[in-house]
């Protein structure tokens, strides 16, 4: 059986579909059978940053309707071996699917793949409570700021009344330049008040827009910051002994120089 | 111009720490927040506890938790009308 994980923040914005997509890819790199799971029915995004969006068929509702079986709605990604997407329905709202279609549907994909990764809708309520409870494993996504630390503290006390086991946390859009200005709270901060394990940190980067605009994910891209850090994380998950992703260490003089003379010459 | 010559000014902490310290503030309140019922039945608890020792007036008792160094403090405001003499467990 391979490992259902939820990835949740209680916050929208904070790159939860952006971390599925970048470690789904990166983890089927590494040679895993992945499914990702668009759990957000209603407002599918995880087609769209995959660059899947014109290939889907069936979508998650039709799979629990009945109207199609699961491998014909399973979308391939024909970049990376063994890597597949669950679309979610776009006119369905989140009723549409039941706790129980939901777990029964991640156990059926978990028997085929080595991990299954649900993308959560934000909120607490039922779109992310349907993704918390099909899940084995939860990782948390959180961005530096008050808000978003703060409703990721809500979504582990969530987690912590049902079996998920005990989550991790992933802390996104870090900016190394202004964390060493003190502007910016640090990893050890955030950690400190989850009282959570983390499992990696991902600097912001405007190649995720880059990515985004083109439907690839970052950890294709070679010189993309954040896609070296989710790498590195991927590896993390597999339970390899690598040290966090040095998200403080800033930019390099020749990279900001590049930068600069790129910007010059548009 | 870039930005990165930028520093936080002489004297005043920089707005990460102000972040810390107001999502230490306001975890402390939703994580209590969590079980109003929990609060209550421990500040029954409490002035049963102290009214066999001290007469207090209970409209008067404030019992909160508020945010200290490193962790949660549990702050009791319990105001005493007179010491009960008789006052001993048997």
């Amino acid at each position: 059986m391979g490992e259902i994980w939820v990835i949740t923040s209680g916050k929208g914005g904070v790159g939860k579909t952006t971390c599925t997509a970048n470690l789904g890819t990166g983890l089927a790199l590494l040679g895993k059978r992945v499914a990702m799971v668009d759990a957000d029915i209603g407002l599918r995004n995880l087609d769209v940053v995959m660059g899947l969006e014109n290939r889907i068929v069936y979508d998650l509702v039709d799979v629990a309707e009945g109207y199609c079986r699961l491998k014909q709605a399973l979308v391939k990604d024909k970049r990376v071996e063994g890597l597949y997407l669950l679309p979610a329905a776009q006119t369905k709202d989140k009723t549409a699917v039941s706790p129980e279609q939901m777990r029964s549907l991640c156990q059926e994909l978990a028997r085929e793949f080595d991990f299954v990764l649900i993308d959560s809708p934000a909120g607490i309520e039922q779109g992310f409570r349907n993704a918390a409870l099909a899940a084995e494993r939860a990782l948390i996504v959180t961005t530096p700021e008050v808000a978003a630390v703060r409703d990721a503290d809500r979504v582990i006390g969530l987690l912590e009344a049902t079996e998920v086991a005990p989550p991790l946390l992933l802390i996104n859009r870090v900016r190394g330049d202004m964390v060493r200005r003190g502007d910016m709270m640090n990893i050890d901060d955030m950690v400190e008040v989850l009282a959570i394990e983390v499992l990696g940190a991902v600097p912001e980067d405007e190649q995720i827009i880059v990515s985004t605009n083109r439907g690839e994910p970052a950890v294709l891209m070679p010189h993309s910051r954040a896609g070296q850090a989710f790498r590195l994380v991927c590896r993390r998950l597999l339970g390899e002994d690598v040290s966090l992703p040095n998200v403080w260490v800033p930019d390099g003089w020749w990279l900001r120089l590049r930068r600069l003379i790129g910007a010059g010459s548009r | 111009m870039f930005g990165w010559r930028g520093r936080a000014q002489v004297g005043s902490p920089g707005s990460g720490a102000v972040a810390r310290e107001r999502l230490r503030l306001i975890l402390v309140h939703d994580r209590a927040g969590c079980s109003p019922e929990l609060l209550q039945a421990l500040k029954d608890e409490m002035v049963t506890a102290v009214s066999r020792y001290l007469d207090v007036d209970r409209d008067g008792i404030e019992i909160r938790l508020v945010s200290g160094e490193r962790h949660a403090v549990l702050s009791a405001s319990i105001p005493v009308r007179a010491v009960r003499r008789a006052a001993v467990s048997p």
